[in-house]
């Protein structure tokens, strides 16, 4: 579990308690995040076929995940922007260690077993990437000179290449969010953001050009699964009947039959809001994107609120990469995007996820806890 | 870096910032947006569209066909059944170990190597949650060997299922037929949704004629079914129509007794009710066991079938093509007398032979010293060439045919059963139609006496002979006379379908024709006096007897066929109908190669009448013989032994 080096690093650090230690803890932050695993809990009970067992062994990692939250909670912002290139520097060396000795699974190389634990490196550079971008250009003049902008691709391009070869591009995708957004509210130079999309958009016809035709066939369906009903596209034309035939109030809890007779594939891990969309309609879908809404809006606001930049970067990261996540899954699921593998947060079933991304809530909990008062 | 911020703009980067979450937080909101719209659109407005689809994956209609319609005799024998069979069915996704599974049925029951070979290439194509058989028609024996030992064998069971059934086997074989498995070609001509859930079709007899009432309707299942398409529950049941059942106008007794009284002989017997067309009986020997048909015959079986030089396949009585000979003698008297070219005084000489004006070339009598000078009546009675040499000579073939038609001859008598040939009546048209040259005056002599290129089937010489019996008044013959409603219970008789009347143009046409066919049954020179004589009935009958292959005229008489190989013997014909004052039945037999009409044929009609009239078979019973006859009304006649006296 990614939890181990964290857990290190929970031993107390003397920093002054005048309240209980809950004190650390942003009640807003705390009751959504218990909202949307509340909903997720309810929705794999069904999804996963009316398994208990799935469901308490998630609500234990649920526990943990809130556990190592209010832990990082209590530390010092100060503290992790300490730590944020050693930890990078650490997942780094993990990710490296994975490649050349990771454990497969899914015909991918992400797992790294150590004694009893298991644990994906790249879970980890989740929250190393935002750490060390923000405390890089904490020391730095902003808006970032080409050097420092340079300087900042090269943290985030290394590690993001090293979970694209395993090959994880769903976690690939969400590291490089986290490390783009950290840059991008660190004052990126709008003419770069364009000159970069530009270049892309110019290479993209040339590339398409060179490509054999089945290498386009293959991106074809990458990007329109429906063109292979029976293949890729599966997944994807499941989803959307399951979706769809929730209708705006749903089948119903536990009613929908899409996830009950085995036509949804990874009903209750990547594919998990196809069912909530089926029993719980579009009703049930505002609801939880409310919630989703409302703790990205906490996370902007624990941003603005931040004493410095690495506060304020590091929080805007965070919550915004979050954003990120909900909307990459959703976005799959409904047939937006293409099929990558990012699971919906605090929803689908799994623990890496969950730990890491609570973690990352207890980094955003102690931002907002440590203000001090400013003089100047 | 404390240098450095002394010359940050503290309170720029903080604008900057906020901006930027600005920026974020109205992106991230189109985001949301976009889900929403999406949202919107999969589960408001394509709502419909995807809820079909969601039934469509969930919901499976499975047939659930119908149980066939039973088969009965006029009398209510069984000829048609559906008997359970067990079947032992292997589940695919219920076995661990498929291999191993077998070879263990194996020790325990008698499956060959040939039945694992068919269920390896069943299984192959279908689906693993459904059940395929590895071994049909269990004995008991099997059945309760696998039930002791069954815990072991998971995935493997008995299952019952309905087998098609022919109690009476052979005899009934061409008129009742069989069922077989549905081919490709069927499903092209009939309509697919009439036959989900089933695999058998009537292939032959009423079996195929009547398949549409015997079939039924299948009724359907709604099964929710999961992905793999294993079926969880059922949702909707909508119970199909089961087959009617049929009630044929074929009488068993006459049937077995006709087969039985052909002996060793093969042919044709058919026996009509002449008052409303009911077919008593219609053999056709030899026969074939319809329950090979059943369960798929092998491909040698069906070689060995299709080789035998016997033809069992051949429906003789409705296929088979015959001249009629002298059978057609009565109908030669018929169209004379309608024609005004006879009446009841008309006499020709008989010298032993006929020769056409002009010509040199004598047209002989089967009866070389001739018959004298013979009346219409005494003709028939003796079945003398010359005087009906002379009627089809004054009458023409145009007139023949004119008159002859009206009986049937030349066409299909409509009788509900599948595949029944025409015949040929003789004719000019046809002869420079098919034979290229015109009609040769001699031809028509021939024509007279049923030679030349008549042809004829056993139901078409029943069916005119039930017409004279009626003197004139037909129905079209049929094999069904009810159809018995599964679901209601009712039984609906089926209307016999009248003919037009025959009405004969001189006043006693019919007479003569009758007179004549009575004294040759039952007086003294009489062509089947000796085997009708002692009929407690009025019989009126005709023997005939026809060339197989063309031999010249005059190269010899019927009385030199012993020496000749049986397949060139000429066949035996007779017609008879019972009693003649009061027509209850009408019969025709055909026996190949049985010479004489007289003696092969002739025997077999009078047992059929016995049998019909009296209950029982009195001819060559000594016993029965001579005794005065029990009541003879059929309807109350004793239940069916099974066999008949000889």
């Amino acid at each position: 579990m990614s939890s181990t080096p964290l857990s290190t690093a929970s031993e107390p650090k003397p920093v002054r308690v005048r309240r209980l230690i809950l004190s650390h803890v942003d009640p807003w932050l705390l009751m959504l995040l218990l909202g949307v695993g509340a909903v997720g809990l309810v929705t794999l009970y069904s999804a996963g076929d009316h398994s208990l067992s799935m469901v308490i062994d998630q609500a234990e990692r649920l526990a943990l995940g809130f556990a190592v939250m209010i832990a990082v909670a209590q530390l010092s912002p100060e503290w992790l922007r300490s730590v944020a290139p050693w930890l990078y520097a650490f997942s780094l060396l993990l990710l490296l260690v994975v490649l050349a000795v990771g454990d497969h699974g899914k015909g991918a190389q992400r797992w790294l077993v150590v004694g009893p634990l298991r644990f994906q490196p790249s879970e980890l550079m989740k929250l190393g990437m935002p750490l060390a971008i923000a405390a890089y250009l904490h020391v730095r003049a902003l808006p970032p000179s080409i050097w420092t902008t340079l300087g900042a691709l090269a943290i985030i391009g290394v590690p993001v290449g090293l979970i694209a070869l395993q090959p994880d591009l769903g976690t690939a995708v969400l590291v490089l969010a986290a490390g783009v957004l950290a840059l991008y509210f660190g004052g990126l130079r709008w003419r770069w953001v364009a000159l970069a999309l530009g270049a892309v958009a110019a290479a993209a016809p040339l590339l398409w050009m060179h490509l054999h035709d089945y290498q386009r066939e293959r991106l074809m369906i990458f990007l329109n699964p429906e063109l292979d009903p029976l293949g890729a596209g599966y997944h994807i034309t499941q989803s959307k009947i399951a979706i769809g035939s929730g209708g705006l109030w749903g089948k119903g809890w536990l009613m929908g039959t899409q996830a009950k007779l085995d036509f949804l594939p990874e009903a209750h891990t990547d594919f998990i809001f196809s069912v909530y969309g089926e029993e719980m309609g579009l009703i049930g879908a505002l609801v939880l994107l409310s919630l989703y809404a409302a703790i990205v809006g906490r996370c902007l606001v624990i941003a603005m609120r931040g004493q410095d930049t690495f506060q304020r970067l590091l929080a805007a990261a965070l919550g915004v990469t979050f954003f990120v996540y909900v909307f990459i899954n959703i976005g799959m699921v409904i047939g937006l995007l293409p099929v990558v593998g990012v699971p919906l947060p605090m929803v689908s079933y799994g623990g890496t996820s969950v730990v890491s991304l609570l973690a990352g809530f207890g980094m955003l909990m102690s931002l907002h806890t440590h203000r001090k008062l400013l003089t100047n | 870096m404390s240098a450095f911020d002394d010359i940050r703009n503290l309170f720029e980067e903080r604008r900057r910032f906020s901006r930027r979450i600005a920026v974020a937080a109205g992106v991230g909101a189109l985001m949301v947006v976009l889900l929403l719209l999406r949202l919107v659109q999969l589960q408001i407005f394509e709502h419909t569209y995807y809820s079909t689809r969601s039934d469509d994956n969930r919901m499976r209609v499975v047939p659930v066909p119908p149980v066939r319609g039973l088969i009965y005799d006029r009398q209510g024998v069984l000829l048609a059944q559906n008997l359970p069979s067990f079947d032992l069915v292997v589940t695919r996704d219920q076995v661990p170990d498929l291999k191993a599974t077998i070879t263990a049925l194996r020790e325990i029951l008698p499956i060959t190597d040939d039945d694992v070979q068919r269920f390896e290439a069943r299984i192959r194509a279908t689906p693993s949650y459904r059940a395929v058989p590895l071994l049909t028609n269990l004995s008991q024996e099997n059945v309760a060997k696998f039930e002791v030992d069954r815990y072991r064998y998971q995935g493997v069971d008995i299952q019952a299922a309905l087998v098609r059934n022919y109690p009476l086997g052979k005899s009934a074989a061409h008129v009742v037929g069989y069922v077989g498995g549905i081919t490709a070609d069927d499903l092209k001509r009939v309509d697919p949704d009439l036959y989900a859930g089933l695999d058998r079709i009537g292939r032959a007899g009423a079996e195929r004629s009547h398949e549409d009432l015997l079939r039924g309707t299948p009724g359907t299942k709604i099964v929710e079914a999961n992905a793999v398409g294993r079926p969880l529950r059922e949702l909707n049941y909508k119970p199909g129509v089961n087959g009617s059942n049929l009630y044929l106008t074929i009488d068993t007794r006459l049937q077995t007794v006709a087969q039985e009284a052909l002996g060793d002989l093969n042919g044709a017997v058919v026996a009509i009710d002449p008052r409303n067309g009911d077919v008593l009986a219609m053999v056709s020997k030899p026969g074939y066991d319809p329950a090979m048909f059943v369960n798929g015959l092998s491909h040698a079986d069906y070689q060995a079938l299709l080789k035998d030089p016997d033809e069992p396949l051949y429906d003789r009585a409705l296929q088979g093509l015959f001249s009629p000979g002298s059978t057609i003698k009565p109908f030669m008297v018929f169209a004379g007398m309608q024609a005004g070219t006879l009446n009841d005084k008309t006499h020709f000489y008989c010298p032993g032979y006929f020769t056409l004006p002009g010509s040199s070339r004598r047209f002989r009598c089967w009866k070389r010293t001739g018959h004298g000078s013979l009346t219409a009546t005494q003709a028939i009675q003796q079945s003398c060439d010359v005087f009906f040499y002379n009627t089809a000579f004054q009458l023409g073939i145009e007139r023949i045919d004119k008159y002859l038609a009206p009986f049937g001859f030349g066409r299909v008598t409509g009788v509900d059963l599948p595949g029944e040939r025409p015949g040929l009546l003789p004719s000019p048209e046809w002869v420079r139609a098919h034979r290229g040259h015109a009609w040769y005056p001699g031809e028509t002599l021939n024509t007279g006496i049923g030679q030349g290129i008549w042809k004829v089937t056993a139901l078409q010489l029943a069916q005119a002979t039930a017409r004279v019996a009626m003197r004139g008044v037909g129905f079209v013959p049929h094999v069904v006379q009810a159809i018995g409603d599964s679901t209601t219970g009712r039984v609906t008789q089926v209307a016999p379908q009248p003919l037009p009347t025959i009405v004969e143009e001189h006043p006693d046409a019919w007479n003569e024709v009758i007179e004549g066919m009575e004294m040759a049954a039952q007086q003294p020179h009489g062509t089947a006096y000796s085997i009708m004589r002692d009929a407690p009935y009025r019989v009126a009958a005709k023997t005939g007897s026809a060339q197989v292959i063309g031999m010249a005229q005059d190269s010899g008489s019927q009385h030199d066929q012993v020496d000749i190989p049986v397949k060139y013997r000429d066949n035996a014909l007779f017609i008879s109908f019972a009693p003649v004052d009061d027509p209850k039945i009408a019969v025709a037999v055909i026996a190949e190669h049985g010479v004489h009409g007289g003696s092969a044929a002739a025997p077999v009609a009078r047992k059929v009448m016995d049998m019909y009239l009296v209950g029982r078979v009195l001819y060559g019973n000594k016993e029965a013989a001579g005794k005065p006859p029990a009541a003879p009304a059929p309807a109350s006649t004793p239940a069916f032994a099974g066999t008949a006296n000889r």
